[in-house]
């Protein structure tokens, strides 16, 4: 194992990719002179030159369209948003072109491309910079949606994205770029995608969480171990293929379930898992599946109604009582 | 006969690869007017306000940055310095019920359109007292009952709004010209080609207006877009104009004479302003894709600099009172900064406020 930096586990993955296979290009917006915007592709262009590490002006409908063209014409594009706040304007190019192409062709062209940069809010950015996009995107046939929450995840991960023959949404937090971890060294490490991950286990209520909520969720399970209330953590990694039958499972075991999602309530990752646990396991649930969300509202700018709208150890805490009624 | 085969590439190269320790200026500026202020139709009273609303986007900026660094309040900080010949040049030109929209480098023109040195700071520190109560912070500055309206985050966000705020015009006859400013980053947005063609197509009463200040973030304007920015107009049958940003009567004359062309002819414009922002991108800019000498070369011309020599040089005012005028906004900004200190942080109600006009339509409040 060695220690990595989240955005050092991104790299590695995309450096050892792109070393094995020389279809594989990386472009977006400041990715390359620049050496990113959050130095996620830091050294890139040194190693793989000009052709391989491509700077693109601001036009991201434009850019996102170019990799589909590349992916569909035998190149493995590896298009980077500098958020995916702001992929929403190639929105028409991942959800109407990317992930239909192969379908509407009846299979004659595949469209082997990964989207990727941070998602969702990063501090104060304000209502157009903060939107979780995760749940969106996986309503959409034709994607798979990954959002996992550490360096060993995003390697593993992403490593595997890159060799999808599918378009894969990869998101990142700019708020994780930092955080270290344990990567694993095996050689040619790749995570199947589809599968989640029990990173603490526990008896009293199972908490699934994800992406930078799956960091609030530990900070709220280790919190309540203190008073005797064993989490099991669930970690989906991947929004979509979303691994329900890892969470049927351990719900079977605690009767109880909190969903953390850091996107808006209506239709996200928590209706959508509290929808199917209801189903697959509605007579093993001691209480309600609880959700904890961002509020439906627009993200605001200042601290304190900021710190207010984004949830906290403390929500999820309040959830976990009220599944076990201890409150 | 083979050729020989070169590597293909992509984007062009920039700093790292080209300028061997030559100053490489990252726009070329036209001329100025050679104009004096009375050719221009200006009072000696409006050159000192001029000079006026200039020091104080200045002085609050650089304050902003003080108060950035040590802590005060987070988020973005984009900082206009250097470019605020563009925005005050403009308001003078324009009718104050004319409208103004541009993207998030919006200090300055929040503050010659009104927004006051308190409500803009409160607005940075997040406060109720602010512009837009907190809500919206640095890249949000907004007077609407000025025909103030905002600053935009999305890049080229904005622009077809801009073109929107003109077609709203024309609907009512209203005589009310609109003014749509954007970076040159910006100019590679599909929204700005959009918007143009529509805007002459349906002639719009609006003037797209490119703050070309050299960069897109790290990246130079020769990296990122094609040709002459202000021959874009061509494409659409457009008239254009180019001119230097960094003097204010410059950018008077110029504001002066399109936007009565647009008000009589009710046809679009489409111009760039050549300018050069001093400051990084925002505060965590290494800065790396520039020279110092280069940064230097364009504060040689500093547009603050230039109106007070003028102003002493034409005799309109004295030292003492430049002094004068100097420590009085530095007094406003002060207390600006004291007045964000002291305000509010809006009601946690707040939270749920201002996002519906009528209704509130929230799903599942908890
Ligand atoms: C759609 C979109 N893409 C990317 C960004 C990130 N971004 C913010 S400002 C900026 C550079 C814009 O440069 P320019 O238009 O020249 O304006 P300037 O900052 O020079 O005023 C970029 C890439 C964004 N805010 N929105
Ligand atoms: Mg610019």
């Amino acid at each position: 194992m060695a220690e990595l930096q989240f955005r050092e586990a991104i790299r590695e993955a995309i450096d050892e990719e792109m070393s094995q296979d020389e279809n594989i290009f990386i472009m977006g917006e400041e990715v390359a002179e620049y050496d990113g915007a959050y130095k996620v592709t830091e050294g890139l262009l040194d190693k793989y030159g000009l052709k391989r590490v491509i700077d693109t002006p601001i036009s991201e409908l434009g850019f996102a369209g170019i990799g589909v063209g590349a992916a569909m014409n035998g190149l493995r594009p590896i298009v980077e948003f500098m958020t995916w706040n702001f992929a929403v304007l190639a929105a028409d190019q991942i959800l109407n072109h990317a992930s239909k192409v192969k379908y509407m062709l009846g299979g004659q062209v595949s469209v082997p491309i990964v989207f990727r940069g941070p998602n969702a809010s990063a501090g104060q950015l304000g209502a157009t910079h903060s939107v979780a996009y995760d749940s969106m995107y996986a309503q959409f046939p034709g994607l798979a949606v990954i959002y996992p929450s550490e360096p060993d995840d995003a390697k593993g991960l992403l490593k595997s994205a890159i060799r999808n023959d599918d378009p894969v949404i990869f998101m990142e937090s700019e708020q994780m770029y930092g955080l270290k971890g344990e990567v694993s060294e095996e050689d040619d490490y790749t995570i199947e995608i589809g599968k989640a991950k029990v990173k603490r286990e526990g008896d009293d209520v199972t908490v699934v969480a994800t992406g930078k909520m799956y960091h609030i969720a530990k900070q709220a399970a280790n919190q309540l171990a203190k008073d005797d209330v064993e989490v099991e953590l669930i970690d989906p990694r991947t929004i979509k293929p979303f691994d329900i039958e890892t969470v049927i499972k351990s719900v079977k075991k605690t009767n109880r379930c909190v969903i953390v999602d850091e996107a808006h309530p209506f239709g996200g990752m928590a209706s959508e898992a509290g929808f199917l646990i209801q189903r697959e396991a509605f007579d093993y649930l001691d209480a309600p599946v609880q959700r904890v969300t961002l509020p439906d509202v627009s993200a605001p700018f200042s601290k304190k109604l900021f710190d207010l709208w984004l949830p906290d150890a403390k929500q999820v805490i309040d959830a976990v009582n009220a599944v076990t009624y201890r409150n | 006969m083979a050729k020989e085969k070169k590597e293909a590439i992509f984007a062009p190269t920039g700093l790292k690869n080209s300028n061997n320790g030559k100053i490489d200026k990252s726009v070329d500026l036209p001329d100025v007017t050679k104009k004096k202020h009375d050719d221009l139709g200006l009072s000696d009273e409006d050159v000192v306000k001029m000079f006026e609303l200039m020091y104080l986007q200045r002085r609050f900026e650089e304050r902003a940055m003080q108060m950035y660094q040590k802590g005060k309040f987070g988020g973005f900080l984009h900082l206009y310095i250097g470019q605020e010949a563009v925005s005050t040049g403009t308001v003078f030109a324009l009718n104050d019920d004319d409208d103004i929209i541009t993207a998030y480098r919006d200090h300055g023109w929040g503050l010659v359109r009104g927004v006051t040195a308190k409500e803009g700071m409160a607005e940075l520190y997040g406060k109720v007292t602010g512009c837009s109560k907190g809500k919206g912070g640095s890249m949000h500055f907004a007077k609407a009952e000025n025909h103030f309206w905002g600053g935009y985050g999305i890049v080229g966000g904005h622009i077809p709004i801009g073109g929107g705020i003109a077609f709203a015009n024309k609907y009512k006859e209203n005589d009310r010209v609109t003014a749509c400013f954007l970076g040159d980053g910006a100019v590679d947005q599909g929204s700005l080609h959009e918007t143009l063609n529509m805007s002459q197509l349906w002639k719009l009463p609006c003037i797209y207006v490119v703050e070309n200040n050299g960069y897109s973030m790290g990246t130079a304007a020769s990296r990122h877009t094609v040709g002459e920015i202000h021959e874009r107009a061509k494409g659409y049958g457009m008239k254009s104009a180019v001119f230097n940003g960094m003097d204010a009567f410059t950018v008077y004359e110029n504001m002066k004479e399109i936007s009565d062309d647009v008000r009589k002819e009710g046809l679009p414009y489409f111009v760039e302003v050549r300018t050069y922002r001093y400051r990084g991108h925002s505060m965590s800019d290494p800065g790396t894709y520039r020279t110092k000498e280069e940064l230097q070369e364009y504060q040689k011309i500093d547009p603050i600099e230039r109106m007070k020599s003028y102003l002493l040089d034409e005799k309109i005012i004295k030292q003492d009172k430049i002094d004068e005028i100097q420590d009085g906004i530095e007094d406003e900004v002060l207390e600006a900064i004291d007045f964000a200190e002291e305000s509010d942080f809006p009601d946690d109600d707040a939270l749920y406020e201002d996002m519906f006009t009528g209704t509130p339509y929230i799903h599942d409040k908890q």
